[in-house]
């Protein structure tokens, strides 16, 4: 950024954006919680609220007062930053804010859904024992999700990436008395850990290289910057010494490789088949948790990261498609457990993965050529956040008025909750694709993506998964707020407290008219020849007419079998037999994991580690202690204390040695 | 009289005080050990702000610089016929080293206060322990060091076959005779490095200045780097740590654990690496290899482990492997990860072993499968053990995230005398331990701590006692002190690597 340049407030001071979260978790945790619970809350709530104005500021600043900002010109720059951890010379990680399109669109993302979130959970966690150590939990996570989204190296990115997991298990793991919740934080934890691994390992390569390379580019390229920046990784000099680099491992380019791995941990984090398995449990979490955490932000860090690391992706083109492909296949994966599950939280959660998968795939398939699909990945995180924010926030009114996760203990609850209801509704419509709520825009932008890249085939899922979403969801719509009322709960069930209901608006205002935010000229992948890419937004009737059609297709589906009646569903799916308990039971992908953790790894590795260590290790130093016990005892058996014994040892010692005198002297000679 | 010297006289002169309290009066000699390990930690604050005062000016010279530089020194001949001197300084990884005893020594005492079994004795000896511990760090004369060193370890026999547990006798012969054989290694390197350098002197920078031939080196070296590993659990020669941990009292596990551990690894450095660069290029590899195994053998040896203490134990093994991997990766990162490692591990152990003590004392059992739901009763105990288990599989914003990227970073960049090929697959195997150590840190943490309370008298226990909350909560704050900016150690230590890499190179040789 030139020197000369007028910065407003926020940008100027950018790191007011990680101080503020920072700060209230330190004090509400420190200080605020052991004194009173509910100031620990408010004081929690009030700090997001503020950070959340910042953000906007800072977002208004950024997009609309910069030089060329008007004419849809966004640089990257880095507008704060500190020496955080130096390894050695040439190679210092920084504590900073990076300020691109999308750092500060999910700037305002995280802001509006953390601090929605924390006016809710006032109200959810009423009462409660742990609320104080709730509020401070969301706090870091908070703060840690902000230092993601900002982070200007790569390293920043996987320190606040830990940090995130970190407090999404303490928050998963919150009824921390409950077994199942416990295991579920374990498991969120352990798995995510696993594919961090990959992104460590992605990361030292790209650390190796990218401070060789360093060394060889010259100073307009390094210019203020270290290796692990990413404004150096995505350079496109550095891309082509990638390239230019050669070598290989297992066939495969050394860029891919460490793209790969890369995405090993975005698949992770954003839950990419396999490594889903952890998201459905996480919904043992407190539900304004899941709304916050296991929907609109921190698993769609994968997302970001690819995103972020995009240009380094496109060196590779076969990373790519495995980001592609993964996520395609995910997409629709999900869906189809989604249609069979009757946790309205768990439904929710095979939907926020399907969800992931369009947001993976429209990165996989775009490209410098064809950069639409970045666009419209984003476009769609961006809706995304709103509408599924908004339905976990809806499930959770209606969890607390029911006091059950299961759709058949609800029914009816249309008359009793109107608002919770109407916003269920908006939200539905919204994710289902229907013109005009916001949803339709960023999913088809994602259709047409994968239909002018040239994948037919990723468009054929998407638009099959579209058809999905709408009856899945419609299906859990219709159980719980159609028919009759189910349970004694669902009877007694009444509208939840305005604090609850307040958030639920604003998401809804947001789910309809995000959509018609003209998203590409804020957002589009910036061309490696400097200046913007062409992305272009608008509707394409191509895709949006068969689009519509299939998600009006769900719906009817949808209606047909569950708004009233449901003995016609009943008897399809006992029709569908294995195919069904398969998909209900989620193709037993969990049990394969306990498989292989429990009876492999556990009892194949661990504990004959363990038996090896005692009994041959150990066993072999307790070996060397009887041995020298026993030579001393039968040494000290010599010791006689009998004056003939030590004679005739004396006698018989110096004719031994005259006899070895007597045989070397007939070799002298 | 020097500054550095009062660093290990103040011990001294608190096991005397606690030698002439009465022995009737505990309560006061808790209160001895406890003003002379806090005005400890105050004496090292200072000198630690008079070390940067007098170091910083020079940092940027020690970029190039070939021999260590130290400062504060003092000198004094002792038996001058040898050559053996007095001779104690300080450069910035003992004064990191230094750092790390004083706050676990206060720490131990505080976590100790309620020894009842012939409290005299119990804190007399622990205190001439940590005499022996700082001794160590200071001293730049091989001779002193060792006669420090040896200091060090005794002492551990008693504390363990006196005030342990178990199969206390068992233990404690086993440990010291296992580290006495280490120390029988260090012994005759040490006196071969005199002899040969042909400087009549046991002095680590005289002795630094000889030329040694690389024949000398590749048999030295092994010799110096298993006989300080063996206290550094080194595998297969880390056995006595778990049994001997199993057995120590708190405060004694506490510091074995946290510090003496280190005096392997600092050793292994400061002598091996040092005085041998040959010897360590001609070895690294090798020795990178037995650490791996030491680091993913003790993390898998950990997931199945029953006694929190033996748990700890083989968690240790695993994080001691980090260190002495840094070491034998020969480069600048890795060094620094093995430095900082040593202090991140050390504070991360003594909290560790500090709360099984407290847990221990209040449930009368260290058995995981016993305990559960143990948060509801004492939150605060809780939330420190969740903070040292997070700390130490590595998660960021505590010391040992920025210990562990270091040493990865160093053994991925590789060095100049080994095979990179074979310095990455090692490294890339020591990485996985990232996940394994998530996998035995969370599941023991988990059964422990969370879930339903298992058994009904758990539901009367107490949650920690002031001197123990005083105790883990410096502990806690250091691990996100160094975790959030970890330029304090950084800054420290790194001109005192320097000369360790630089030598490396001018030195160093194909073979």
């Amino acid at each position: 950024m030139d020197q000369t340049m007028e910065l407003g407030f926020a940008l100027k001071n950018a790191w007011l954006i990680l101080a503020l979260p920072f700060f209230s978790f330190l004090i509400v945790g420190l200080f605020i919680r052991p004194l009173s619970k509910r100031a620990a809350g408010i004081v929690a709530t009030l700090a997001i609220f503020l950070t959340a104005c910042f953000a906007y500021r800072l977002a208004y600043e950024y997009f609309f007062t910069l030089p060329g900002a008007l004419e849809g010109i966004h640089k990257a720059f880095v507008p704060w930053s500190v020496e955080w951890l130096r390894y050695q010379e040439n190679m210092v990680v920084s504590l900073g804010i990076l300020t691109d399109p999308i750092s500060v669109m999910l700037m305002v993302v995280v802001t509006t859904v953390s601090s929605l979130v924390h006016l809710y959970s006032t109200g959810y966690l009423h009462g409660e024992d742990g609320y104080g150590r709730y509020f401070t939990y969301l706090n870091l996570f908070t703060f840690s999700m902000l230092g993601l989204v900002t982070a200007p190296n790569i390293v920043q990115m996987f320190v606040c990436w830990e940090l995130v997991g970190a407090s999404s298990f303490l928050l998963i793991g919150y009824y921390y008395d409950r077994p199942s919740a416990v295991a579920a934080a374990k498991k969120a934890f352990i798995v995510t850990r696993f594919a961090d691994l990959g992104f460590l390992i992605g990361m030292l390569i790209l650390g190796f290289f990218g401070f060789q390379f360093f060394g060889e580019l010259p100073a307009s390229v390094t210019q203020g910057l270290q290796p692990f920046d990413f404004m150096f990784l995505t350079h496109p000099e550095v891309g082509a010494k990638f390239l230019a680099q050669g070598g290989s491992f297992l066939g495969i380019s050394l860029v891919t490789l460490s793209m790969i791995l890369i995405y090993m941990g975005a698949a992770g984090k954003s839950a990419m088949f396999p490594l889903h398995i952890w998201l459905p449990d996480a919904m043992e979490g407190p539900t304004p948790v899941s709304a916050l955490i296991h929907a609109a932000t921190m698993v769609v860090a994968g997302v970001y990261l690819v995103a972020r690391m995009f240009p380094v992706f496109a060196v590779s083109g076969d990373a790519l498609l495995v980001v592609a492909y993964v996520g395609a296949f995910t997409c629709l994966f999900a869906a189809l457990i989604g249609c069979t599950q009757d946790d309205i939280k768990r439904v929710l959660a095979f939907s926020t993965l399907s969800q992931l998968g369009y947001m993976m795939f429209a990165l996989g398939v775009s490209s410098f050529e064809n950069p639409l699909g970045y666009t419209a990945s984003m476009f769609h995180l961006f809706t995304h956040a709103f509408f599924k924010a908004l339905l976990f926030l809806g499930a959770g009114s209606v969890i607390h008025a029911v006091h059950s996760n299961s759709i058949w203990d609800m029914g009816g609850l249309r008359k009793k909750m109107p608002v919770t209801h109407v916003t269920f509704l908006i939200a539905t419509l919204a994710i289902s694709g229907i013109f005009p709520l916001s949803g339709f825009f960023s999913k088809d932008e994602i259709l047409s993506a994968a239909l002018e890249s040239g994948h037919t085939n990723i468009f054929v899922v998407g638009l099959v998964v579209a058809g999905m979403t709408a009856f899945y969801m419609s299906r859990v719509y219709f159980v719980t707020f159609w028919g009759k009322h189910r349970t004694e709960g669902a009877h007694h069930a009444h509208e939840s407290p305005p604090v609850m209901l307040i958030p639920l608006i604003i998401l809804a205002v947001f789910s309809i008219f995000s959509g018609f935010i003209p998203f590409a000229h804020f957002v589009s992948l910036p061309s490696p020849h400097g200046g913007e890419g062409a992305a272009h937004g608008g509707i394409d009737l191509a895709v949006a007419l068969p689009s519509t059609a299939v998600a009006l297709l769900g719906i009817g589906l949808a209606a047909f079998f569950y708004s009233g009646d449901t003995s016609r569903i009943e008897a399809l799916s006992k029709s569908l037999g294995v195919i069904y308990t398969t998909i209900k039971n989620k193709f037993y992908i969990d049990e394969v994991y306990l498989f292989v953790t429990h009876k492999i790894i556990f009892r194949f590795i661990a504990a004959p580690i363990a038996w090896f260590d005692r009994n041959v290790v150990d066993g072999g130093v307790n070996l060397s202690a009887w041995g020298t016990r026993k030579a001393g005892s039968g040494l000290s058996r010599t010791q006689t204390g009998q004056v003939q014994t030590y004679g005739s040892w004396f006698v018989s010692g110096v004719l031994g040695i005259l006899l070895v005198l007597w045989i070397l002297s007939f070799e002298r000679h | 009289m020097g500054l550095v010297s009062w660093l290990v006289l103040l011990p001294f002169l608190t096991t005397v005080a606690v030698v002439l309290t009465p022995a009737s009066k505990s309560r006061n000699i808790r209160w001895v050990a406890a003003l002379g390990t806090g005005a400890h930690l105050l004496l090292t604050a200072f000198v630690t702000w008079k070390y940067w005062q007098a170091a910083s000016p020079d940092f940027p010279s020690m970029k190039t610089a070939l021999a260590t530089k130290l400062y504060l020194v003092e000198r004094m001949p002792w038996f001058e016929s040898m050559g053996i001197q007095y001779f104690v300084g300080l450069d910035g990884i003992s004064m990191a080293m230094i750092i790390l005893t004083s706050i676990i020594i206060f720490t131990g005492v505080m976590a100790s206060w309620n020894v009842e079994v012939r409290t005299k004795e119990f804190f007399a000896l622990l205190l001439t322990l940590v005499t022996g511990v700082f001794g160590v760090f200071v001293s730049f004369d091989l001779f002193l060091f060792f006669v420090f060193y040896e200091l060090a370890v005794l002492p551990m026999y008693l504390l363990i076959g006196v005030w342990g547990t178990g199969p206390k006798e068992y233990s404690a012969m086993k440990l010291t005779l296992m580290l006495m054989v280490g120390s029988a290694f260090i012994l005759v390197g040490i006196l071969a490095l005199y002899h040969v350098s042909g400087t009549h002197s046991f002095d680590l920078i005289t002795l630094g200045q000889a030329t040694y031939d690389s024949d000398f080196q590749r048999w030295v070296f092994p010799m110096l780097f298993v006989g300080f590993g063996v206290l550094g659990a080194l595998y297969p020669f880390h056995t006595w740590s778990p049994d001997g941990h199993a057995s120590a009292p708190t405060a004694v596990s506490m510091l074995h654990a946290g510090v003496l551990m280190k005096l392997g690894g600092y050793g292994a450095l400061r002598i091996a690496v040092y005085l041998l660069p040959q010897g360590a290029q001609y070895w690294g590899l090798f020795f990178m290899a037995v650490t791996t195994i030491n680091i993913l053998y003790g993390s898998f040896g950990a997931i199945t482990q029953k006694d929190l203490k033996y748990f700890t134990a083989y968690s240790s093994v695993s994080h001691c492997g980090f260190v002495l991997f840094g070491v034998a990766a020969l480069n600048m990162m890795s060094f620094k990860g093995a430095i900082i490692q040593m202090f991140s591990h050390g504070i991360m152990t003594g909290l560790f072993f500090g709360l099984i003590g407290m847990v221990y004392g209040r449930t009368h059992t260290r058995i995981i499968p016993e305990m559960g739901g143990l948060a509801k009763v004492m939150p605060w105990l809780a939330t420190c053990f969740y903070i040292a288990g997070l700390a130490s599989l590595g998660l960021p914003g505590f010391s040992g995230f920025v210990a562990e990227s270091s040493v990865f970073l160093g053994g991925f960049f590789g060095n100049p005398w080994h095979d990179i090929t074979a310095m990455r697959i090692l490294t890339l195997l020591a990485t996985c331990s990232v996940v394994v150590t998530a996998v035995y840190v969370l599941r023991g943490l988990a059964k422990v701590f969370a879930g339903p309370i298992t058994d009904a008298h758990f539901e009367h226990l107490t949650d920690a006692t002031l001197t123990e909350r005083i105790s883990t909560g410096m502990l806690v704050a250091t691990l996100a002190v160094v975790g959030l900016m970890p330029g304090t150690l950084i800054n420290l230590i790194e001109s005192s690597v320097y000369p360790l890499v630089n030598r490396l190179h001018a030195i160093g040789g194909k073979f």
